[in-house]
């Protein structure tokens, strides 16, 4: 049993079956890449994962209790962070604002009315965050609007803010993309230390092979909204159904 | 102090001098002079000063800290005028019972209100705010309610107030007949007359700047929390809200009811200078006045909806009441025929076309000062200490954040 279990997922937008007979069980503690070409269904997938899409049929447990039905942040609540494809951070708000947030709610639930109480007198939330900057590299930028940052900073700090709040499944939607090489090897090296370092299962939808076979242990690879093979990367790399689908005929 | 850091306790302070002084601030022109029609520090302005200074700042938890443009908070102004005036026809004329009980109803009302208007954002909340109020508008207009339940409640196009047959079942022998509290009259003012110049300080204003300043250090407070933390996180970005483990939607539900509380509060004291509660404090104008407010003072700055609450009242009351006979005096060193013409120029912008004036300054601030007033402040400090300090500073004071 893997913590995340989808089982016969579908999903039907007007005449496109977009997911159709999806099974995939992602193992605790390793990285499970996801890939295919455009179209394939990878976001549909990821969005019936985090509650913004109910499937049409089938089920998704984690940690052995169903995700549908559920709202995005009742589905944050159970341990599941989602790191988004362009950075969603709080751009209005200073970098340690926006890593105050998710510590708040880890440890005060998904609403509590503390209206008079200093933020300043949150000593231990405090404490948190500026560890989890330190771990970040952003120790120096916790006074910066978070929206004046680069993509590669943003990406560093939404990636902190999911895992200050310590979740068991991070699920990762192209994290590097549109990201140049630099920033981009940047992101690889912070996911491969996170993955060392932490009991952490990821769950990861990306384009980019070099990201995939850098982190991966294990790929399903996606096809017209089905799964087309399970494997481990060095056997996925030699099938000729996967180069076919994916990688086309001349790589 | 009073858990505020530093730079919060300065601006109370500043606020705190500004408003108990402000008989003196208020009236720099001598009695008699040319000027002293631009005096501001009669009762009923300075009144008007600290209840709108209220209901701007409780507007501002919601629209400042999470971008929700509510259009129809003036209804909560209503809603607490007309609980004061029942408790003054109910049990007597002290202001004690009816303004807690403004605050609890135009709570209950905003708990309704937001409950529907919030399962939308963006101009389709604003849309449903405005509904509501018109709404609520048309319902005391008509005495709708009353009618259906047989007595007057909000004694329609009249307004409601106090009548000698109503039952005033506390009201005591020696009872001034007039809103007070334990004896205080809001009406009574006090004269203090140094050389040509006269200052008021009256009993009403002193009441209402007591609470404004209570309410501005609350929302300090709330502004410095968790609680705001999340609201301004709302306002930044909803998606990474949802996403982070936050229900969003109880948090703007709480805040609305905040603001809502506010403006029954401002609303309360509305009548308790004046006991007297009609429809027109809920028409559209009104809700659309204290969103000018607050946008000319700056959103989502402490101090800048009271400022443009000021200003706006200022404005309202000093230029409306400038007619052609002033112009004339103003314009008698001129020639004759060019003080017709400079009369038939400026008569457009004073008097009734007053809002003509505050048109041309809300244009010019939105488009100039985004941050309004607050910016202009900022940007006028930053420009003396260039002038002073040099360089060095300039840049220091530029890469903070603006409050």
């Amino acid at each position: 049993m893997g913590i995340l279990e989808i089982k016969d997922v579908g999903k039907r937008f007007g005449g496109l079956q977009a997911l159709s007979d999806v099974n995939l069980s992602v193992k605790e503690n390793s990285c499970h890449a996801i890939i295919g070409p455009n179209g394939a269904g990878k976001s549909t997938l990821l969005n019936c994962l985090v509650g913004k899409l109910i499937p049409d049929s089938g089920s998704v447990m984690f940690d052995g209790q169903s995700v549908l039905g559920r709202s995005p942040y009742e589905i944050n609540q159970m341990g599941i962070s989602r790191v988004f494809q362009t950075p969603e951070i709080f751009g209005d708000l200073t970098v340690m604002e926006n890593m105050l947030i998710p510590i708040f709610a880890k440890r005060d639930g998904a609403f509590r009315m503390h209206a008079i109480e200093s933020v300043l007198a949150e000593k231990q939330v405090i404490e948190q965050a500026e560890a989890m900057l330190e771990e970040m590299n952003m120790a120096d930028k916790r006074h910066m609007h978070a929206a004046a940052m680069s993509r590669g900073d943003k990406r560093r700090l939404e990636i902190g803010m999911c895992l200050s709040q310590e979740p068991r499944l991070l699920l990762l939607d192209e994290p590097t993309a549109g990201m140049a090489r630099a920033d981009t090897n940047n992101t690889i090296d912070l996911l491969k230390e996170i993955k060392e370092e932490r009991d952490i299962t990821i769950a990861i939808i990306e384009h980019d092979m070099h990201v995939v076979f850098s982190l991966a242990d294990r790929i399903t690879v996606l096809a017209q909204g089905t799964p087309l093979v399970e494997d481990d990367p060095q056997n996925i790399r030699g099938n000729p159904k996967v180069r076919e689908a994916y990688l086309g005929e001349s790589a | 102090m009073l858990g505020l850091n530093k730079k919060d306790v300065t601006l109370l302070t500043f606020v705190a001098v500004l408003a108990l002084f402000a008989p003196f601030i208020l009236n720099p022109f001598p009695e008699g002079s040319a000027m002293a029609q631009f005096n501001a520090g009669y009762p009923d302005l300075m009144q008007r000063f600290a209840i709108f200074g209220i209901f701007a700042i409780g507007f501002n938890l919601l629209f400042g800290l999470t971008g929700y443009l509510s259009f129809g908070h003036a209804a909560f102004l209503g809603i607490g005028s007309y609980a004061v005036v029942w408790m003054y026809k109910l049990l007597d004329y002290n202001v004690l019972w009816g303004l807690p009980l403004a605050v609890v109803i135009s709570g209950i009302f905003a708990l309704g209100i937001g409950y529907v208007s919030l399962r939308r954002s963006g101009i389709y909340f604003s849309i449903l705010t405005l509904a509501f109020a018109q709404m609520m508008f048309a319902i005391s207009y008509s005495d709708l309610l009353g009618r259906f339940v047989g007595t007057t409640i909000t004694n329609g196009e009249t307004g409601l107030q106090v009548y000698t047959s109503d039952p005033q079942i506390l009201l005591g022998a020696n009872e001034p007949n007039t809103p007070h509290l334990f004896g205080l009259v809001m009406n009574n003012s006090f004269f203090l007359e140094v050389g040509a110049w006269q200052f008021t300080f009256n009993v009403g204003y002193y009441f209402s700047a007591i609470v404004m300043l209570v309410m501005f250090y609350l929302s300090v407070r709330i502004f410095r929390s968790p609680f705001g933390l999340m609201l301004r996180a709302i306002k930044s970005n909803n998606t990474r809200m949802s996403y982070t483990g936050l229900n969003p939607r109880p948090y703007t539900l709480a805040v609305f009811v905040i603001s809502g509380m506010y403006a029954g509060l401002a609303g309360g004291l509305m009548a308790a200078m004046d006991p007297l509660a009609g429809a027109e404090r809920m028409q559209w104008t009104a809700s659309g006045e204290v969103v000018l407010m607050t946008i000319l003072g700056g959103t989502g700055t402490l101090i800048g909806p009271v400022l443009g609450a000021g200003f706006i009242k200022y404005f309202e009351n000093i230029f409306s009441k400038i007619n052609d006979n002033v112009l004339h005096q103003w314009f008698s060193f001129m020639p004759d025929g060019l003080e017709d013409a400079m009369v038939f120029i400026v008569h457009p912008f004073i008097g009734k076309g007053w809002h003509l004036t505050l048109g041309i300054l809300f244009m010019l601030v939105v488009i100039f000062l985004p941050g309004g007033l607050v910016e202009g402040g900022q940007r006028l400090a930053a420009w003396i200490r260039s002038k002073r300090g040099g360089a060095e500073e300039n840049t220091k004071s530029s890469t903070e954040p603006a409050e």
